[in-house]
């Protein structure tokens, strides 16, 4: 983000086209160069949730799965925001009951 | 024969941002620097080389009567009138998309390293036959692309092609690069494309005017010591190209004044 970007967004102006056609490309080329679709992606993201809510309860609202690249190579990467592990949400619910 | 040849395919994925234009102004501009240098037209379906250079009147035999041998090399060769070290193999007819294998255009390229210091090859735009044909003649590459989201798009995909392919080294030329667009930071910079496609930078070529003009009469801008801001660009990639340590023009730097200062330190990017 550049000092003009701030500026816009505190106006809120639209940001700088540049910086748009950067995100854009960063995003569609970590599909092009992973050969991933958006709904592959959207099925894996789905997936690896579905497996980790299986020991530990995540914040669905705020995890994300996406695509990253540098220098040419692409990560899957992962932010999952861990609310509790699923034992002490059981500790909890007996408590409760 | 020259074993040193250098085989540089002149590729970019997207049509219309600049091959052709970059392939006859770097032929000319190595020409004048003393080495022999030949231009081959691998875009068999859409040949425009020959135009650009101002041949189009003096070609007689293509690579096409090469491959058939109905005529020797050196008679399809055309040589560039005022600077004789530039010969072009012009195109042949475009039926030939339907026949041409990569082991013919090996055999092309065969017979023109063996006589030129340079052999420079336009690549058609795409990524279908008529460029795996030519990739696989070549050893390096110059992916050229503009300041636009399809066209590094296209080269990003281009490049992947390359790499698999083995070419090495493959450099970047940014074409079309209009300073004041990226002050105003309308247009992608330069760092943001070579960030992005993870290239060194063989060259950028500012937006000229010039180049139309030069086109249109059918003489490349490096054919004369030209001070437009295009010609200088074009010279000084290939200058690089043979070795030379020429520092890059900055956009971005040109201005000293306050209000330069000013835009600059308004795309410093923060975080």
């Amino acid at each position: 983000m550049t000092l003009r970007d701030i500026l816009n967004k505190l106006l809120g102006r639209q940001q700088a086209s540049a910086t748009t056609a950067r995100e854009r490309l960063q995003l569609v080329l970590a599909h092009d160069r992973s050969d991933l679709s958006p709904e592959l992606l959207d099925q894996m993201k789905l997936e690896i949730l579905e497996v980790v809510a299986k020991y530990v309860e995540i914040d669905m609202d705020e995890g994300a799965v996406s695509l990253e690249t540098e220098d040419r190579m692409t990560a899957l990467v992962a932010n999952l925001p861990i609310k509790r592990t699923l034992k002490a949400k059981k500790q909890d619910d007996e408590q409760s009951s | 024969m020259a074993p040193n040849t250098r085989i540089i395919l002149i590729c970019s994925g997207k049509g219309g941002v600049g091959k052709t234009t970059l392939t006859a102004n770097l032929g000319i501009a190595l020409a004048r620097q003393g080495v022999r240098t030949v231009v081959l037209d691998a875009d068999f379906g859409l040949r425009n080389l020959d135009l650009l250079l101002g041949l189009e009147n003096r070609i007689v035999y293509t690579a096409q009567e090469v491959l058939e041998e109905s005529c020797r090399l050196d008679q399809a060769l055309v040589k560039h009138k005022q600077e004789p070290n530039l010969s072009l193999l012009p195109a042949g007819n475009p039926r030939m998309l339907e026949w041409l294998k990569p082991d013919d255009m090996q055999r092309i390229v065969g017979m023109l390293a063996k006589q030129f210091d340079y052999v420079l090859i336009d690549c058609p735009a795409g990524v279908e036959d008529g460029f795996k044909n030519a990739v696989s003649a070549t050893k390096e590459a110059i992916i050229i692309t503009t300041p636009e989201v399809s066209a590094v798009r296209d080269a990003d995909r281009v490049i992947g092609l390359l790499n698999t392919n083995g070419i090495k080294p493959v450099q970047l030329v940014l074409n079309r690069v209009r300073p004041k667009m990226i002050e105003s930071q309308e247009m992608l910079s330069v760092d943001d494309v070579t960030d992005i496609l993870a290239l060194p930078l063989l060259g950028l070529v500012l937006e000229d005017e010039q180049v139309i003009i030069s086109t249109n009469r059918g003489e490349p801008l490096t054919l004369k010591d030209n001070i437009s801001p295009a010609a200088r660009c074009y010279a000084n990639i290939a200058k690089r190209l043979q070795g030379e340590n020429i520092p890059l023009i900055d956009p971005a730097k040109a201005g000293r004044g306050l209000r330069d200062k000013f835009m600059r330190l308004m795309q410093t990017k923060i975080f």
